[in-house]
């Protein structure tokens, strides 16, 4: 039995690990961000279960750091790969994270000491974190991590209150990287994607309007763990919204910007809007789409039942303009209802935005150092739909939203797909 | 014997999810004055690594005989804190699980007093039942290395090569005379446009020339018993030539079951069985394998047909690609035609799929949109021998007629008549839409909670050959796990039998949902017997024996009733 490598320690990275390492073989999880989880850990709720998200994805993070035949690689990056399936040869870089991993218990002091503040992209930049930090939570491994670049003993040799405070003594500011090398059979790559910044469509108001969020804020901000403990506050008073619209194919669809459908936008808004009302039960929600995907396993029933339950209206419309009340800061959505044939406008207090899935910021350099090649839009290519985890190089497979947007389902799947046919090479 | 008990209590603040109800710190207080209870933490996530460590490190040092953790539900953590205490060296049996969170926070928001006081009476019951907790042994089982796949389409044909490259033998078990399942009528894979014969002979082919493959065609799997690992099969193979039947016995590790789903048929609806020229997509495929195309002008194709709440309650997802599928084929048989899809709401996700639906547009493909109701149209007749397709065009405000020469009406994919008879042979569920139901929608998506079987294709839910072959190779590899590591550990909440008490009467067989009891005849007297590795610990069997026979391990009744009188 060889080794295999997996690139991405999200859901999907997660699953083809778990497949791979209990049936004997042994994994390397190479993650750039200080924890795995990816996505999926910073999700409130999941569709179609409306379960907690980071509840069922933390025993299977917690399953990786403890398993025999996983090594966790995270802060790390692949930046040489040689040779040819059955045996390729990896470099990894290990990046400082200026904390021993080995003496630290991810106990926190030197994160409520740490006097830098700087805003927090796992909470989408809703809230601030600290320049010594876990990404969240349920980080795995539970290890602090030195944000180089904000850190002030590592930019102006000032501060060090944090080795001071540290009782571990895991605090070392002369950390190098580190560049492993590494030789396996197959290599998984599941870097997940990121998601498009909606600023340049002027007509939502999105960074001027200050109760017009993007799905993923909206994730953050519904959260128990977010920003705002799970309470939706509007703008001027913290008053919570009694009326939500969702606009879909923000960016998606579009010719100009991203032409795919992002597959999984409709149901996130659906679930968003299920999430309120569960909140409030008597916010209702307006969700503006152009065609309502519905189309994996009990998704349709689920819409209805949206419908019936939550106070959800489907209203088959593009918004072509949100104006903002100067002192209420209530927005005005402007719409012709297709189905009614029939100009409209509804005011409401908060706008969420179901901005699509975008190929991962990494996903070109990443295919680059593989030699694998990516599709037009630069999501990782696949030889072609009938074989749908075989990237255009042998023994190099891929899994999850880095091949095109899908759903946690299909990316669990995918990913036990893509480790069966790593384990075909390595497995012998 | 008499070990002094030392009870170890970890309260887990789920971050704000059980501490935003539940007064933590006064539930800790509490349990140190319970009896036997040494040692108490509060964690503000005892999942998290941290809070593992924490657990094995006080095993060890405190010297605890019996852990209780309470915080969010056994479904998801018990696993991993059992693991903990074997890691620290403690029988992981002598654990409890405290649900504090689904079944206390969650439920009590508006009440923190009241949760508080719930919270305390359920790590005191939980405390009770672990004074009472014993050691058990988990059980080893043997696993057969070869696999049994139900359904030779392309699912089952993708899942059994890549179990045969990794090493496994398959048998693949097909109930036609062919290979192919549906895909057999078809004429064109989408997004590709690939000729469907060519592509389905190159996997026959391949299948066929894999010596770890066995391919049993006219077959049908007619009985099965045991469990993973050591899966009992007989196949019933109808011989061709004359009428008789050979029956085949083989022992298999895992299952795979992929018999896919067939085409709803619109009998009686749309007038389809009336009209020449109304046609299924599959009438349509067939006509197109044929190449007897007549010269149509105007083709109308209608979505949703049964589908959508109409007849299943479901959307059947290939459906809309199929459609512009073969409506582009025909455009390009039949350039002056006027082709129309009559929708509503296209599910052309992704990016390939919106691509392929933009190209449809940009060749004259005409999409109507139109309100989600039932039926989708209001009318279908037939008049001088034209068919009329009339609709309410939400664009136009009105209802208007489309003339046409040929109308193809998109149906849903359904479960299969045999999907029954397998998953009551198998005891695996089936959903409401009467596809087969996952041991977990999003983590667990080809498994069934059954260990050993697993699913792949339409028969889990409409799916394409795309999501066909991906499903395979998933299931390939879930299969592959046990059958690579050669054995199985299950859990010990088998029943004990109290031979005493047993009067044979044989109720607990007929009530196990697993066919993990049986009867055995001793000294001429019949005693019931359990089958550890297929025990689900279920306990149907210890709640229907009237006789008090049967006490389930980790669930005795002595251990059930310390817990009640703790909450009493």
């Amino acid at each position: 039995m060889k080794d295999v490598l997996i690139i991405g320690g999200g859901v999907a990275g997660i699953q083809s690990a778990l497949d791979l390492a209990d049936r004997g073989i042994h994994v390397y999880l190479v993650e750039k961000e200080p924890s795995i989880g990816g996505r999926m850990a910073l999700l409130d709720k999941t569709m179609s279960t409306n379960d907690c998200s980071i509840c069922i994805l933390a025993p299977k993070m917690n399953e990786c750091a403890s398993h025999p035949n996983i090594e966790i690689m995270e802060y790390s990056e692949v930046i040489e790969v040689k040779g040819k399936a059955g045996n390729f040869k990896v470099k990894v870089r290990r990046k400082a994270k200026y904390v021993d991993s080995s003496k630290c218990t991810g106990c926190g002091d030197c994160m409520e000491k740490c006097p830098t503040e700087i805003p927090n992209e796992y909470n989408s930049y809703l809230d601030k974190r600290k320049a010594i930090f876990l990404p969240f939570p349920q980080a795995v491994p539970r290890k602090a991590t030195i944000d180089k670049e904000h850190c002030l003993k590592l930019t102006r040799n000032r501060c060090g209150l944090c080795e001071r405070i540290c009782k571990a003594g895991a605090i070392d500011y002369n950390q190098k990287d580190k560049i492993i090398e590494l030789n396996v059979a197959s290599i998984i790559v599941a870097i997940g994607s990121s998601l498009y910044e909606p600023k340049d469509l002027v007509e939502y108001g999105y960074g001027r309007y200050a109760n017009v969020h993007t799905w993923m804020e909206y994730e953050r901000l519904i959260n128990a763990a977010g920003p705002t403990h799970g309470h939706l506050k509007c703008a001027p008073d913290g008053r919570r919204p009694k009326k939500i619209a969702f606009i879909q194919c923000v960016g998606s669809r579009d010719v100009k910007r991203c032409q795919w459908c992002s597959s999984v936008c409709c149901m996130v808004s659906i679930k968003s809007a299920m999430l309120a009302n569960e909140h409030y039960p008597d916010l209702e929600s307006y969700i503006f789409y152009s065609d309502l995907r519905v189309f994996s396993k009990r998704f349709y029933e689920y819409s209805k039942r949206g419908e019936r339950d939550y106070k959800v209206t489907y209203i088959h419309a593009r918004p072509g303009e949100i104006k903002e009340d100067k002192r209420t800061k209530n927005l005005t959505l402007y719409y012709e209802d297709e189905e009614k044939g029939k100009i409209n406008k509804i005011e409401v207090e908060m706008v969420v935005l179901a901005t699509p899935i975008m190929p991962s910021k990494d996903a070109r350099k990443i295919a680059e150092v593989l030699g694998i090649e990516t599709d037009k839009y630069g999501f990782i290519k696949t030889v072609d739909y009938t074989n749908p985890v075989e990237t255009t190089k042998k023994g190099i497979f891929v899994a999850g939203c880095c091949e095109r947007p899908k759903d946690i389902t299909e990316s669990v799947y995918q990913a036990s797909a893509a480790s069966a046919k790593a384990a075909e090479i390595a497995g012998d | 014997m008499a070990e002094k008990l030392r009870i170890g209590v970890f309260v887990c603040d789920c971050g704000t999810n059980i501490a935003g109800f539940v007064n933590v710190p006064e539930v800790c207080e509490y349990a140190k004055t319970l009896p036997d209870v040494v040692y108490v933490k509060e964690n503000m996530y005892t999942c998290s690594n941290a809070g593992i460590q924490e657990i094995m490190d006080a095993i060890k040092k405190h010297k605890l005989n019996r852990v209780v953790v309470a915080s969010c539900t056994p479904r998801t953590h018990e696993p991993l804190f059992r693991k903990a205490c074997e890691q620290a060296g403690l029988n992981k049996f002598l654990f409890e699980f405290v649900n504090i969170r689904d079944q206390c926070s969650w439920v009590h928001q508006k009440e923190k007093e009241k949760a508080t006081e719930k919270a305390k009476d359920l790590v005191r019951m939980g405390v009770a039942k672990a004074r009472l907790l014993e050691p058990l042994k988990e059980i080893k089982i043997d696993v057969e290395k070869k696999s049994l796949v139900i359904g030779g389409g392309i699912a089952g044909m993708t899942a059994a090569l890549s179990l045969a490259e990794q090493g496994f033998e398959v048998y693949l078990v097909e109930k036609e005379n062919r290979l192919g399942g549906l895909l057999n009528y078809i004429n064109q894979i989408y997004p590709s446009d690939a000729n469907a014969q060519q592509f389905l002979e190159e996997i026959v082919k391949k299948v066929e020339k894999e010596k770890k493959i066995h391919v049993l065609l006219n077959s049908e799997v007619e009985s099965v018993d045991g469990y993973i690992g050591n899966f009992n099969v007989r196949i019933r193979q109808k011989k061709e030539s004359e009428e008789s039947k050979e029956i085949k016995e083989i022992k298999v590790g895992t299952i795979i079951v992929a018999i896919g789903a067939k085409p709803y048929e619109p009998m009686y609806m749309y007038n389809y069985d009336e009209y020449e020229n109304v046609l299924t997509q599959y009438d349509l495929e067939k006509i197109l394998k044929e190449k007897k195309i007549e010269k149509w002008g105007t083709i109308v194709f209608i979505q949703c047909i049964g589908g959508r709440g109409e007849r299943v309650n479901y959307c059947s997802r290939i459906c809309c690609m199929n459609s512009i599928k073969n409506a582009r084929i025909l455009k390009k048989l039949l350039p002056d035609s006027q082709i129309y899809i009559i929708h509503k709401g296209l599910q052309t996700y992704g990016t390939v799929y919106e691509d392929y639906c933009r190209k449809a547009r940009e060749e004259g493909i005409r999409f109507i949109r139109v309100r989600d109701s039932i039926p989708i149209i209001s009318s279908l007749e037939k008049r001088n021998g034209k068919l009329f397709v009339g609709f309410y065009h939400p664009g136009l405000r009105r209802k208007i007629e489309l003339g046409a020469d040929s109308v193809v009406l998109s149906t849903p994919l359904i479960q299969r008549e045999d999907a029954k008879k397998i998953s009551q042979m198998l005891k695996i569920p089936l959903g409401q839409d009467g596809f087969f139901f996952e041991a977990h929608v999003k983590l667990r998506p080809v498994d069934f909670a059954t260990d050993g079987i697993y699913m792949a294709g339409s028969c889990r839910a409409p799916a394409d050959i795309n999501e066909c072959i991906v499903q395979a190779l998933a299931s390939a590899s879930r299969a592959s796990i046990p059958m690579a590591k050669g054995y199985v550990k299950a859990e010990p909440y088998t029943p004990v039998i109290d031979e005493e008490r047993c009067m044979g009467c044989g109720v607990c067989v007929e009530v196990c949902p697993y066919g993990a009891m049986k009867l055995v005849e001793k000294n001429r007297r019949k005693f019931a017997e359990n089958i550890p590795a297929a025990c689900k610990g279920c306990g149907a069997c210890a709640s229907s024996c009237v006789h008090k026979a049967i006490n389930m391990r980790h669930f005795k009744d002595e251990q059930i009733m310390a817990q009640i009188e703790e909450a009493i």
